[in-house]
């Protein structure tokens, strides 16, 4: 495991800005993640949800505001201690195992060590007897499953998915949550962003809804489904469009 | 007609006989060819993945230039590559004019921009598929170049052979730098220009088979590692 040096928890924007082509896609955000439980981003599409989670994780530089990671500036030293998995697996063309070898040989962990570790993500995300085939191959479902084992094999304090089960079966899904389950319970802090109410209510410790590029409300789970605070969550949550 | 068919007949014949000019001629056709190759891609390849990869100003300035350097006429290459190594030349102290190694020279301007010009439209499409997930990885420009060397190896190779097949094909620069001098510096090319010119048909004919064969093979081998990568959904 890396050393406290490369905590990046909390992680905290402040009055985030990001603009293009003239439009304010995040409008002054202020969050800070921190602890543990499983964090999910709700709101409609081009809300601004996947674009936020992005410019936390330093992937995205703002307009406006800034980020830190347990109190400074991004750096790439600690990009693997948060694990991104994105809507799309991006996945090298090699082996799953190789896959997730690259993870820790780009965290610099030594040769000797990477093909244990990296078997042992496998096993853990039930693709040990995949670990030779080539990555692009595998299904959607194992290819996410692949994809957050990459993200974990690294020991990352937060798992960052953007809507990882979305075009996924319900077998797939199941998979996905229970591995998120499981990290959850180890204290890793997750990130989640979920269009689906019944991931909400599976999954979350606290809901974030975002519209519009901001925040509208942060609410623990039970209080956010038996009555969110904002009028637009609400009618979120009756299932009308929300524009 | 029948004087066709016989030019057909002696150029199988010259071909199955192994005839020892035809072979010398093919032999050092493919020395020039595969070390003009070589040099392009050692220069070519880093060239192509720096533009892919790196940001700086006239990047799309230096983007339009090696398209456009993809079709230069060989003539024009011959031409300044002759007044680069003639006596009055920078490099005429060398004595490489009229030699293997001017040939080489020549093809490998030819080439090396098609090789530039390919890795770097490989690897740009691959950087941009690859790019958050490497920067959420944590890796620097430095290492993504590796790594998308790596991940692009097929289509690098096929960059490669694109340019092989440029360079044994061409006649223009290696006539003008290499004077298609017997024994010395004659190939295929010039071997057949010059054949044709005196009407020894066979030979033209035989050396015409061998190049048709080669451009043949290089495009089944493009073809091969085409479907071996998608066989293996490394594409």
């Amino acid at each position: 495991m890396p050393e406290d040096g490369a905590a990046v928890l909390p992680l905290r924007g402040e009055d985030l800005v990001f603009e293009r082509g003239g439009r304010r896609l995040l409008d002054g955000i202020g969050i800070e993640i921190d602890g543990a439980g499983t964090l999910v981003l709700i709101g409609p599409n081009g809300a601004g949800k996947s674009l936020l989670v992005r410019v936390l994780a330093g992937l995205v530089a703002p307009t406006g505001g800034r980020v830190t990671w347990a109190g400074r500036a991004p750096d790439r030293r600690r990009a693997p201690r948060i694990g991104f998995v994105f809507q799309r697996p991006v996945l090298l063309r090699r082996s799953a195992l190789a896959n997730v070898e690259y993870a820790l040989a780009v965290a610099a962990v030594s040769r000797a060590e990477r093909a244990k570790r990296a078997q042992e993500a496998l096993e853990r995300a039930n693709l040990a007897h995949l670990a030779h085939a080539p990555a692009r191959v595998l299904s959607g479902g194992e290819q996410q499953l692949l994809s957050i084992a990459r993200a974990l094999v690294t020991g990352p304090q937060v798992l960052v998915l953007d809507e990882p089960t979305s075009n996924l079966d319900p077998a797939a899904t199941a998979a996905i949550e229970r591995l998120i389950g499981e990290v959850r319970a180890e204290g890793v802090r997750v990130v989640l962003i979920s269009h689906d109410l019944g991931q909400v209510r599976r999954l979350a410790d606290e809901v974030v809804f975002v519209h519009h590029g901001r925040i509208l409300e942060r609410t623990p789970r039970a209080a956010f489904l038996a009555q969110p605070t904002s009028a637009e969550a609400q009618a979120f949550m009756r299932g009308e469009i929300v524009l | 007609m029948q004087d066709f068919a016989g030019a057909f007949a002696e150029a199988f014949r010259l071909i199955a006989a192994f005839d020892a000019s035809l072979a010398e001629i093919v032999a050092l056709s493919l020395q020039v060819s595969l070390s003009a190759t070589l040099c392009a891609a050692l220069v070519g390849l880093p060239l192509g993945a720096l533009i892919a990869i790196a940001d700086f100003r006239g990047r799309s300035l230096l983007i339009l230039l090696i398209n456009a350097l993809m079709g230069l006429p060989p003539v024009v290459v011959g031409l300044v590559v002759y007044l680069m190594l003639s006596n009055a030349g920078p490099m005429g102290g060398f004595g490489l004019l009229y030699s293997p190694a001017a040939m080489i020279i020549a093809q490998t301007v030819l080439v090396t921009p098609i090789v530039a010009a390919l890795a770097r439209q490989t690897l740009e499409d691959l950087r941009d598929e690859y790019d958050e997930q490497l920067r959420a990885l944590g890796v620097g420009p430095l290492r993504a170049v590796p790594t998308l060397i790596w991940d692009g190896r097929f289509s690098l190779v096929t960059a490669c052979l694109a340019g092989f097949g440029r360079a044994a094909a061409e006649v223009g620069a290696v006539i003008i730098v290499g004077g298609n001098i017997d024994h010395v510096t004659r190939v295929m090319t010039t071997a057949i220009a010059l054949e044709t010119s005196k009407g020894d048909l066979a030979l033209a004919l035989g050396l015409g088979f061998v190049l048709l064969t080669i451009a043949f093979l290089i495009n089944a081998m493009v073809m091969g590692l085409r479907a071996t990568a998608a066989r293996s959904a490394y594409a």
